[in-house]
């Protein structure tokens, strides 16, 4: 924010820059006039729903919508809904979950102003001209916006004026102010104040959101057209920057994490060791939200080398013809809609084609009146039958052998065998099952014991050199040691669930 | 019709008798205009069309014709050839134009609905045609998308804002003077879309009229709908790279022109894009309008 107090000691009226600092902060309150708006226009509605602070159910569908708030796309407008209702049940429990849900509702649909064509809000705002002239003049934004998704469906997205309102920080740059929510947050955290500390965590989360969001609009731009976005130094300026914001973030938060998580273990108030397993779920987020942002840098590169080749390799044609985009589009944006309009109705006129008057005659109309609506086929045109090409077989082994070679593998826990053993069993059902069977065995030497945790399987197959040679006609090496280990996957599978919920329960488990 | 089959070959000595045109040439002049008046119907698709506008290539006696019974018609003939069929374009005055106010009810009264559908089909032709060779070149087709039109003007409309930030300027519009809200802002502040009961697009957010100026450009034979990505994608075809080339562009060049918005030259400079990409170098939007291929 600029000082307010910049202006020229001029008596009459105050100069522009003071101006200006007071406009902004004229819009910045008019940003929150729709909370206020809500608690003063529930009297209006039908029923009795003076018992629920409407300005609260907003602020927190704006968190909601914020935090859901993916990459890609925005919140899904049901699951707001749905997420928003605990918290205006808690208002008011005595009354019916439909009226839950339809205040969730109206609070949602009133955020993005549903009733307006613009589906926003305007305040009207004053300010001195550099001629001394008192104008009044409209400020128009709007708090949650509706986007397009795949597939034709809405998205739910909160526009900076929210998030900005919600943050509280006006106008402060996203990176500086990252930064310095981050160093608030370990300062707080060695001083062990961890309340204060789940506050920073949150804006920085808040920011991260935000930065993200700069980041995807470019990265769109420059998707659509190639030349539209600087890339020569702008963009590749602003990823090395984001690369770097990312590497910096990750490993400062990895060792927040890392404190954090000392620091819950080491709480002996369940009020702080609470405080502190939501502050690690937190910081999580924020790092997934860092490596998605990074992995969509990294792609970049190769896009725009893509579209570049996509976009400049037409072949150039022997006159030049009129530049729509240069000559026409990009001077009438600029305009005052009045003179715009003189361009884009001319352009209209003759640009729409043409429409043959209908020339209707009373005998057909009447008929045409008369005829019964076309029965809608309810299950649409029937699918044409696929005709499908069986792709050759061109795999080295058949499933046959492969279950062959399970099968030789098979082996009981407490039996481990030679890897010399198994070759030769395998050589006498079939000639080719030794290569499948030694494949195998030294895929089993370094087993994927990662994968198997993950899906809590209950045995692993594994291969241990002991030293012993492999005496074998066609293969060389070690004579390894193969045999099967059985996996706890009843503990596994609960310390799983334990490492996904981060110690919310971990502090009541102890 | 069977005259007119019959007379085709016939009038190779046309060049002796060139008044010998007979009420079935003219039937047969007319036919050939009323197939230009189905904009969707190509000569490749129907013999008698085809060869109705080979007749009028090879034949100049019947050209003159069919163009004076379109003339009076009160139509536009932009070109005659197999791949466009018979492309003619409704006059200012014809009983064939398209109206603002038939289009959207809603145009007819609010101004700024008004802009923004106009707004919208200039967008859609200037993204369906990129740059000034796209336009120039006949085998040339554009493909677009609505949401892609959409983030497209968005984007335009970002940037603008972002240099008027830049600048100091004040572009909120005075309360009392709407009509000088910088056209920009209008689209800007128009939401892109939103949730509507029946599912289906809201016809006042911005992809909405950009929906809405594809289906009826389709319908005016001037896009084909090629899948339903992105809000439904769409190719041109060559009557719509006729109607802008040589109509919709130059009036409403013209139309800028006599604003006294001269995009190239010494026009007024605030209005003048390509010098304020020079002050901002930046390098890509230079490219863009004014030093494209």
């Amino acid at each position: 924010m600029p000082h307010p107090n910049t202006g020229s000691p001029r008596p009459v009226a105050p100069g522009p820059a003071a101006d200006e600092g007071l406009a902004r902060r004229l819009k910045a309150l008019a940003c929150t006039a729709p909370l206020h708006d809500l608690d003063v226009r529930k009297a209006n509605l039908a029923g009795e729903y003076s018992t629920y602070a409407m300005a609260e159910v907003a602020l927190a569908a704006i968190d909601l919508v914020t935090l859901t708030m993916d990459f890609d796309t925005g919140a899904d407008h049901d699951q707001i809904v749905a997420r928003l209702q605990p918290r205006v049940a808690a208002q008011a429990p005595g009354r019916s979950a439909g009226e839950h849900e339809r205040v969730a509702r109206w609070v949602l649909e009133n955020l993005i102003n549903v009733g307006s064509v613009d589906r926003g809000f305007r305040a009207v705002y004053g300010t001195f001209g550099a001629d001394g002239r008192y104008v009044r003049r409209d400020y128009d934004f709007k708090l949650i916006e509706e986007v397009p998704g795949p597939g034709g469906t809405v998205y739910l997205r909160t526009t900076d004026e929210a998030v900005n309102v919600l943050v509280g920080a006006l106008d402060t740059d996203v990176t500086s102010a990252q930064i310095a929510a981050e160093v608030k947050l370990e300062v707080l955290i060695n001083r062990g104040r961890l309340a204060d500390a789940q506050l920073a965590a949150e804006q920085a989360r808040y920011r991260t959101v935000q930065y993200a969001e700069t980041l995807r609009r470019a990265l769109e731009a420059t998707r659509r057209d190639v030349r539209a976005v600087d890339w020569l130094r702008a963009v590749p300026d602003m990823i090395n920057e984001a690369l770097d914001h990312v590497a910096d973030r990750y490993r400062h938060e990895n060792a927040i994490l890392t404190n954090i998580r000392k620091a819950r273990d080491e709480a002996t108030e369940p009020e702080h060791k609470r405080r502190a397993a939501e502050l690690v779920d937190i910081v999580k987020d924020c790092i997934r939200r860092h490596t998605q942002l990074q992995s969509r840098l990294l792609e970049a590169g190769p896009l725009f080398r893509a579209e570049q080749d996509r976009q400049a390799f037409a072949t150039p044609a022997a006159r030049a013809g009129l530049d729509l985009y240069g000559q026409l589009l990009a001077p009438v944006l600029p305009l005052p809609v009045e003179r715009a309009s003189r361009v884009t109705d001319a352009f209209f006129a003759r640009g729409t084609g043409l429409r043959t008057p209908p020339a209707v005659r009373v005998g057909d109309l009447i008929e045409a009146l008369l005829t019964p609506p076309l029965e809608r086929e309810h299950l649409g045109a029937e699918l044409p039958e696929p005709d499908l090409v069986a792709t050759p077989e061109d795999s080295r082994f058949t499933e046959a052998q492969l279950e062959a070679a399970l099968e030789l593998l098979d082996l009981p826990h407490d039996a481990p065998r030679r890897l010399s053993g198994l070759l030769a069993e395998a050589r006498r059902r079939d000639p080719e099952l030794p290569y499948l069977v030694a494949l195998l065995a030294v895929h089993a030497a370094s087993p994927p014991v990662g994968t198997a945790y993950r899906q809590g399987e209950q045995r692993l197959l594994f291969a241990v050199d002991d030293g012993a040679e492999l005496d074998d006609p066609e293969f060389g090496g070690a004579d390894l040691i193969v045999g099967a280990a059985l996996l706890d996957a009843a503990g596994m599978a609960l310390d799983r669930t334990v490492e996904n919920t981060a110690g919310k329960d971990e502090g009541h488990r102890e | 019709m069977d005259d007119g089959e019959n007379l085709a070959p016939a009038p190779e000595p046309q060049a002796d008798r060139p008044a010998a045109l007979t009420p079935a040439d003219a039937a047969d002049a007319a036919r050939l205009v009323a197939f230009g008046l189905q904009p969707k119907l190509l000569p490749a698709r129907d013999a008698e069309y085809a060869d109705l506008i080979r007749r009028h290539r090879e034949d100049p006696a019947f050209a003159r014709l069919a163009d004076a019974v379109a003339a009076g018609l009160g139509l536009v003939v932009l070109e005659v050839s197999p791949r466009a069929g018979m492309a003619v374009a409704a006059g200012e005055d014809s009983v064939f134009a398209v109206r603002m106010g038939d289009y959207s009810r809603r145009a007819a009264s609010d101004s700024s609905d008004r802009f923004l559908h106009g707004l919208a089909h200039l967008a859609v032709a200037a993204l369906a045609f990129p740059r000034p060779a796209d336009l120039a070149d006949d085998g040339y087709i554009g493909r677009i998308t609505v949401n892609g039109v959409d983030a497209f003007v968005r984007q335009a409309c970002r940037r603008l804002e972002e240099r008027a930030e830049e600048h100091g300027e004040n572009s909120d519009p005075a309360s009392d003077a709407p009509g000088l809200e910088a056209a920009w802002r209008v689209y800007a502040r128009r939401s892109a879309t939103g949730a509507t009961k029946d599912a289906r697009r809201l016809a006042g957010s911005t992809t909405g009229i950009v929906g809405k100026a594809v289906a009826f450009l389709v319908d005016s034979g001037f896009l084909q709908r090629t899948g339903d990505e992105a809000g439904g994608t769409y190719r041109t075809t060559a009557r719509y790279q006729l109607q802008v080339r040589d109509l919709a562009g130059s009036a409403a060049m013209a139309e800028l022109l006599d604003l006294g918005v001269v995009p190239v030259g010494d026009g007024t400079a605030s209005l003048l894009p390509p010098d304020e990409t020079a002050d901002l170098d930046l390098v890509a939007e230079a490219g863009l309008p004014f030093h494209g291929s």
